[in-house]
């Protein structure tokens, strides 16, 4: 299973980083879409999660994929799937940074940048729509994703402070 | 805060020193931090430079912050200023986060940590609720452009198109509105 299963991974999150517009939250439906529905490698639950632990943990948002390899296929699954998401983006990248100077101020440029603003924001609200579905089965920890969202619209405090109190209201059974 | 960049040029050892510091400071987010020690701290970019970068990286797909990593090392050592910049932000992290997914697998189990983690989560995603809704309501998408993004909604969310097969259909069709709009 386990060769099978990376040579999976590693085509999966090859394309995911290709389609991947507008960062590593708006592939989150994909992600929940293959991980979840499609190989039934976790349950919804399970990748709500995981996409929690890499929120709460320093660095890129994107290490969520790290979570997901390691939990599919071990150490080795983690290394193939972030290698894998993050590749085909950064040979791309590079290969355009040199020349994009040019276009400053090109119509077709200001036109796929405000073009992908409304599908960024709408994969942003589905991802939020589905990990809300995915991480909560109580009427209480639908109270805390909406408190948080709440929080988060109105001030400026860091999230961390979020997930502590949070996980306390959850330590303490009420979730 | 400076507007022009400074003429130093860091090695890639000091790439990858600064963004394995900056990849650690980020806990939900690495762009603030890495703004500030490219423009601010090290000054590296501009301000007006970072903004360009910027809009690159979240035009090209794939993760933003390690788009910028690249551009901004690839702009001072080529390939390896790039693999320095990339390998500062991820290694670090990637080995905290198997770290934490191990002891998590370990502990994972028990009734205090599942329920700790319950509510970890449940917050978790309310902050892409916020970001979705703050994207939303921000000025760039008070147009008829917006259509695109409930399009977008329903299609992913409820439908469950592959993203694949919806952006082919819809994104030509959203950057051609835009592009109709500028004329």
């Amino acid at each position: 299973m386990s060769e099978e299963t990376l040579a999976q991974l590693a085509m999966d999150f090859s394309v995911l980083s290709l389609i991947a517009v507008g960062g590593a939250i708006t592939v989150l439906p994909e992600m929940h879409r293959s991980v979840v529905e499609v190989h039934g490698w976790m349950s919804g639950a399970q990748f709500a999660e995981l996409f929690a632990l890499a929120q709460a943990a320093p660095g890129p948002n994107i290490l969520v994929v790290s979570l997901i390899g390691w939990k599919v296929a071990g150490f080795a699954g983690a290394v193939v799937a972030t290698a894998a998401v993050c590749g085909p983006s950064c040979v791309l990248t590079f290969a355009v940074s040199g020349v994009w100077q040019r276009f400053h101020g090109a119509r077709w440029r200001a036109a796929v940048e405000e073009g992908l603003v409304p599908v960024t924001v709408g994969l942003m609200l589905a991802g939020g729509y589905l990990i809300t579905l995915s991480a909560d089965d109580s009427w209480s920890a639908f109270a805390i994703t909406a408190v948080t969202a709440a929080v988060v619209l109105v001030t400026r405090i860091h999230p961390l402070w979020l997930f502590g109190a949070a996980g306390l209201i959850g330590l303490a059974g009420w979730v | 805060m400076s507007e022009t960049s400074s003429a130093e040029i860091p090695a890639p050892r000091e790439l990858f020193l600064r963004f394995t510091q900056v990849s650690l400071a980020g806990f939900g987010g690495v762009m603030p931090f890495a703004r500030r020690m490219l423009v601010e701290e090290r000054r590296w970019l501009s301000a007006e430079e970072f903004t360009d970068v910027l809009s690159l990286c979240q035009l090209l797909p794939g993760p933003n912050i390690v788009n910028v990593a690249v551009c901004v090392g690839a702009r001072y050592h080529g390939v390896r200023g790039a693999l320095a910049a990339f390998a500062g932000l991820m290694t670090a992290p990637f080995f905290i986060i198997i770290a934490l997914g191990a002891l998590y697998t370990e502990y994972g189990h028990l009734p205090a940590v599942a329920a700790l983690f319950r509510g970890i989560s449940a917050a978790a995603a309310g902050l892409v609720v916020a970001m979705g809704l703050k994207m939303a309501t921000s000025r760039r998408l008070r147009s008829a452009m917006a259509l695109f993004a409930v399009i977008t909604f329903i299609g992913i969310a409820l439908v469950r198109l592959p993203l694949v097969v919806f952006l082919l259909g819809a994104a030509p069709v959203s950057v051609a509105a835009a592009l109709w709009r500028a004329r």
